[in-house]
C-alpha cells in the first residue's frame, strides 16, 4: 500500500505547553482513519498542522513526494488536502447551491480566474448538482446557507470539502451537534460519497461507535502524544487507551458508551 | 541648536493638543468598539458653547480671567448633554451590529450635528482671543510662546494621568478595563455593561468637546473645524492602538515631533506627517502601536 | 431561477437616453451626466462592498481621474476626451495597484481608516501644489474626442452627456457580467466566511485587490467625466466627507444590482441640488437622517424595496 501522507517528528509547543509531541505517522492511501483522544490531547493541532495552520516547531509533513509543512492552507488545499470544520463554516448568504458552486468554481477556475465558471464545458453546474444529490442536498438547494438547521450545515460543510475534489479529507468531529439517530446516516452517506472519490479520510471523533464502524485504523492521542495505533478493535481495547480517552474500565468493551 | 529646541518645544504643544482631542476617541472605541466619528462634532460642539459662554462672559463685563471656568463649562455641559442623548437616544439600539455599520451611525450623527451647528450659530466664524492672551507669553532662550500652549501641556498631562489612575486604581476603572478586554465575561461577572457604556460615551463625548473649548481661542471658530479635526483624531488613535490609552499618548508625541520637523524643515509635508507616520507604524505594526489584547472567540 | 432583466434594462435606459438627449432641458441633461458619473463610481464601491470591504477612502481616486484629465489639459495642453479616459484609467490603476499591495491585508476599520488616509495624503499634496491651483483647483475643458473638435460646437453638450452615458452603460454591463461570474460569488463568499475560502484554495487577498483596482478604476472614470462635464476640479473631491458621501449613498442604494448605484446617485443629486438652492445648511442634517433610517429599516438599501415587491408579487 502506498504512503500519501506522512508525519515525521512533529512538535508543536506554545509557551510551556505541548501540544504535539514527537508524532509519527504514515497514512496509507484510501484507509479511514480515526482520531482520538479527549480534549486539548492533540487531534485538532494535528489536524491544524497538516492544514498549514499552523506550523509545527519542529519535524515535517509529507504529502506524496512533497514536504507541505511551510505552505499556506491555500497552497495545501490546492495541492489537495481538505477539510471540514467542527463548528461549519459556510457561506451564511450565499445558497446551498452557490456555496457549492464557489468550490467548484475554484477547481474549475485553476489559475485562469476569469473564465466564468458555469460555462466551462458542463462540469461545475453538473458536478454541483451530483454534490447536491449525494448528499441528500437537494431539497435545500436555493435555501440560504445561514437559515440551515445544523445536521444539514454539518452537511454541507463536509460536501463543500468534497467540492474541492481533495485527495485527502480531514473531519473534524463530523457529527457533533448531530442528533444520535442522524449521525450514523451521515457518516454513510459521507463514507459512500468518500469510496466513490477514491479518498483518503481521516476524521476526528469522541463517538466510539462511529469510530468502530467506519475506521480501518485508530490513533489515539494523549497529552500531544500518540499512544495508540492499530485497528479499532486493538486500539479501543488498550488499556492506556480505555484510561486516558474512552474512560471505560470494563474489561472487553469497546467503548460501547461516547466518550468525552 | 535652537532649531531642535524650537521643533522639540513646538512638537510637544502639538502633541499634547493632539492627544486631547484623541483621548475621548480611543476611550470610547476601548469599551465600546465603536469609532465614533461624531467625536470631531462633539469636539466643534464644545469649540462653539466655549467661545459663546466665553464670549458672552467677557462682553458682560466679567473678569476675564472667568472665562477659562466659562471655557470649562460650556464644554462639560456639552457632554453631559449630547453624551446621554446620543448613546441612550441612539446608539444603544444599534450595538451588536456590524462594526462598520456603527461607524456609519455615528458618521449619520456627525452630518446631523454639522447642520445643527450652522443653524445655532451661522456660518460666519467666531473669535475668541481674550483666553489665549490674557496669560502672556515666557520666553525660552530667543524663542517666545505664549502660556497657553503650556496650559494645553499641561491638561494633557492632567488628562492622560488622571484617566490611567481612574482606570488602574480604582473600582469603576477596573470594571471599564474588563469590558474593554471581555464585554461578555465582563457581563457574565456581573458588571453592569449598560451602565459603563453610558458613562464612557458620555466621558469620552466631555473629553471631545474639551478638547474643542481649550482650542477655541485659538483659532477661527467655524464650520468645518470638525470635519478637519476628527481625521487627525482617528489617525492618532490608529497608530497608537484602537482602544490603548497610552498607545494614543505614545502616538501624539510621534506624530507632534514628526509634524513639528516637517513645519520646520518641510513645510510642504506637515499635512503629510500624520498620514507618513501611520503608514510607516502600520507596515511594521498592523495593529498599531499597543493593541489591546482580546479574548480570542474559538 | 428568475429571470435577470438587468441587461435588457440596462439597453433600453441607453437607448432612451441617448435618444431623449438632444431634446433634454441643459440642467436636465447636466443632471443625468453628473448622476451618472456619481453612479460610476458608487458602483466601484458597490463591488468592495459585496467583497465585504468599505473604503473611506475613495475621493482617492475619484480626484485622481480628475486631475489626470485636468493636468492633461492645463499642463500639456491636452484635451481630446479619450485621452484623458485613458490617462484617468491609467493613473488610477497604478496607483490602486501600489496601495492596494499594503490596504489588502487589512479589513474593517483598518482598511477604512488607511483609506481615508491615503486620499488624505492626495487632499494634503494638491492644496499645496500652487502649479495646480491649490485649494482652488482649476478648470477643465475637453476639445477634442478623437482628434474631432468638440468644443464650441452645438453638439458639445450632447457628446460629452453621450460619451457619460456610454460609459457608464459599458461599466454597468462589465461589472454585471463579473459579478455573476465565479469571481463575483468568491466576492460574496469572501464577504462571509474568509477562513473558509482560503480553506478552499482561493486567494482572498488576491480577489480583495482586483476588485480594489477595479473599483479605483471605476472611480477615476467617474471623476476625469465629472471633471469635464462640470469643468472645474478641486483638491475637496479627495477630502474624506466626499469619500464618505459615496458610502452613503452605496448604502442607500443598496449592493443588490448594477442599476442601484446609478438609481442611488441620481435620487442622491436631485434632492442635493434642491438642498443647495432652498436649504443649504440642513442638507447634512437630511442626509444622516436618511442615512440612519435607511441603516435601521431598510439595511439592504434602496434596491431592496424592489426586490421585496418582486417577491411579493
Amino acid at each position: 500500500m502506498t504512503v500519501v501522507l506522512e508525519a515525521k517528528g512533529l512538535n508543536k509547543s506554545f509557551g510551556a505547553v505541548t501540544a504535539a509531541a514527537d508524532i509519527n505517522v504514515a497514512v496509507e492511501r484510501d484507509s479511514v482513519v480515526g482520531l482520538i483522544g479527549s480534549n486539548g490531547a492533540g487531534k485538532t493541532t494535528f489536524i491544524n498542522m497538516v492544514t498549514g495552520y499552523l506550523k509545527p516547531s519542529s519535524g515535517s509533513i509529507v504529502f506524496g513526494e512533497r514536504d507541505i509543512t511551510p505552505l499556506a492552507p491555500r497552497q495545501i488545499t490546492r495541492l489537495g488536502i481538505c477539510r471540514s470544520f467542527q463548528i461549519p463554516q459556510l457561506f451564511n448568504t450565499l445558497s446551498v447551491y452557490e456555496n457549492l458552486l464557489v468550490g467548484v468554481g475554484i477547481v474549475a477556475s485553476g489559475g485562469k480566474k476569469w473564465a466564468d465558471a458555469s460555462r466551462l464545458a458542463g462540469t461545475p453546474v453538473e458536478a454541483v448538482g451530483s454534490i447536491l444529490e449525494r448528499f441528500n442536498l437537494t431539497a435545500y438547494r436555493d435555501k440560504p446557507a445561514g437559515v440551515l438547521p445544523e445536521g444539514v450545515r454539518k452537511l454541507l460543510d463536509i460536501a463543500m470539502a468534497m467540492a474541492v475534489k481533495p485527495k485527502i479529507l480531514l473531519l473534524d468531529e463530523p457529527t457533533s451537534g448531530v442528533s444520535a439517530d442522524e449521525k450514523f446516516g451521515l457518516m454513510d452517506m459521507v463514507m459512500q460519497a468518500v469510496r466513490a472519490q477514491q479518498v483518503t479520510v481521516l476524521f476526528v471523533e469522541h463517538d466510539m461507535d462511529i469510530v468502530n464502524r467506519y475506521t480501518h485504523r485508530v490513533l489515539a492521542f494523549y497529552e500531544g502524544r500518540i499512544i495508540a495505533d492499530g485497528e479499532p478493535g486493538v486500539v479501543l481495547d488498550d488499556p492506556e487507551v480505555r484510561k486516558f480517552v474512552t474512560g471505560d474500565a470494563r474489561a472487553g468493551g469497546g467503548g460501547k458508551h461516547a466518550a468525552h | 541648536m535652537n532649531q531642535l529646541v524650537a521643533v522639540l518645544i513646538d512638537g510637544l504643544i502639538y502633541s499634547s493638543w493632539l492627544f486631547i482631542i484623541a483621548v475621548g476617541l480611543t476611550l470610547i472605541y476601548g469599551v465600546m468598539k465603536i469609532l465614533n466619528i461624531a467625536h470631531g462634532s462633539l469636539y466643534a460642539l464644545g469649540a462653539y458653547s466655549a467661545a459663546a459662554l466665553a464670549g458672552y462672559w467677557i462682553n458682560q463685563g466679567h473678569p476675564p480671567i472667568g472665562s477659562y471656568a466659562a471655557m470649562l463649562v460650556a464644554a462639560i455641559l456639552v457632554g453631559l448633554i449630547a453624551g446621554p442623548v446620543i448613546e441612550r437616544g441612539l446608539l444603544r439600539f444599534m450595538y451588536g451590529k456590524d462594526e462598520i455599520v456603527l461607524v456609519l451611525v455615528t458618521y449619520a450623527v456627525f452630518l446631523i450635528l454639522e447642520d445643527f451647528i450652522k443653524l445655532a450659530w451661522g456660518v460666519d466664524p467666531y473669535f475668541l482671543y481674550q483666553p489665549y492672551s490674557l496669560l502672556g507669553s515666557f520666553d525660552v532662550g530667543d524663542l517666545t510662546y505664549p502660556v497657553y500652549n503650556l496650559v494645553l501641556f499641561g491638561v494633557a498631562v492632567l488628562i492622560g494621568v488622571s484617566l490611567a489612575w481612574v482606570l488602574t486604581k480604582t473600582r469603576r476603572g477596573k470594571m471599564l478595563v474588563a469590558v474593554i478586554h471581555d464585554r461578555e465575561m465582563a457581563a457574565a461577572m456581573g458588571i453592569n455593561v449598560s451602565l459603563v457604556y453610558f458613562m464612557t460615551f458620555t466621558v469620552g463625548a466631555m473629553l471631545g468637546a474639551v478638547g474643542g473649548a481649550l482650542t477655541a481661542p485659538m483659532i477661527s471658530v467655524q464650520p468645518g473645524i470638525g470635519a478637519e479635526t476628527i481625521v487627525l483624531a482617528f489617525a492618532v488613535v490608529v497608530i497608537g492602538g484602537l482602544g490603548s490609552l497610552p498607545g494614543a499618548a505614545l502616538a501624539a508625541v510621534l506624530v507632534g515631533l514628526v509634524r513639528s520637523a516637517a513645519v520646520h524643515y518641510r513645510p510642504e509635508l506637515d499635512l503629510f506627517a500624520i498620514y507618513f507616520v501611520m503608514a510607516v507604524v502600520l507596515i511594521m505594526r498592523p495593529k498599531g502601536l499597543f493593541s489591546v489584547q482580546e479574548a480570542r472567540k474559538i | 431561477m428568475r429571470r435577470d432583466y438587468t441587461l435588457r434594462i440596462l439597453g433600453v435606459v441607453l437607448v432612451a437616453l441617448l435618444a431623449a438627449g438632444p431634446l433634454l432641458p441643459r440642467w436636465a441633461m447636466f443632471l443625468i451626466t453628473v448622476s451618472l458619473c456619481y453612479g460610476t463610481v458608487v458602483l466601484g464601491m458597490m463591488l468592495l462592498m459585496r467583497t465585504g470591504v468599505v473604503s473611506f477612502g475613495h475621493g482617492l481616486y475619484y480626484c485622481l481621474g480628475a486631475y489626470a484629465a485636468g493636468t492633461l489639459d492645463v499642463l500639456f495642453g491636452v484635451s481630446d476626451i479619450a485621452v484623458m479616459l485613458l490617462a484617468a484609467i491609467l493613473v488610477t490603476a497604478v496607483v490602486s495597484a501600489l496601495l492596494g499591495l499594503l490596504l489588502r491585508k487589512y479589513r474593517d476599520i483598518f482598511f477604512a481608516m488607511l483609506s481615508l488616509a491615503f486620499s488624505m495624503i492626495l487632499y494634503g499634496l494638491l492644496v499645496k501644489t500652487s502649479a495646480l491651483g491649490s485649494s482652488d483647483g482649476f478648470n477643465v475643458a475637453a476639445k477634442t474626442l478623437f482628434g474631432i473638435r468638440i468644443a464650441g460646437t452645438e453638439f458639445e453638450r450632447y457628446l460629452i452627456f453621450a460619451i457619460t452615458v456610454l460609459t457608464a452603460f459599458l461599466a454597468a454591463v462589465c461589472i454585471h457580467k463579473y459579478l455573476a461570474s465565479h469571481m463575483g460569488r468568491l466576492a460574496g463568499a469572501i464577504r462571509d466566511n474568509e477562513l473558509r475560502v482560503e480553506y478552499m484554495g482561493a486567494s482572498v487577498r488576491n480577489t480583495i485587490h482586483v476588485n480594489y483596482i477595479m473599483s479605483a478604476v471605476l472611480a477615476g472614470l467617474g471623476g476625469a467625466l465629472a471633471a469635464v462635464s462640470v469643468g472645474h476640479i478641486d483638491p475637496e473631491m479627495s477630502y474624506w466627507t466626499t469619500s464618505g458621501e459615496f458610502v452613503f449613498v452605496a448604502i442607500l442604494a443598496g449592493t443588490g444590482n448594477v442599476l442601484a448605484p446609478f438609481l442611488g446617485s441620481f435620487i442622491f443629486e436631485t434632492i442635493r441640488s434642491f438642498a443647495y438652492e432652498y436649504s443649504p445648511n440642513t442638507w447634512q442634517m437630511a442626509l444622516g437622517t436618511t442615512m440612519l433610517l435607511v441603516i435601521m429599516f431598510l439595511p439592504g438599501g434602496l434596491w431592496s424595496l424592489f426586490t421585496r415587491m418582486r417577491k411579493a408579487a
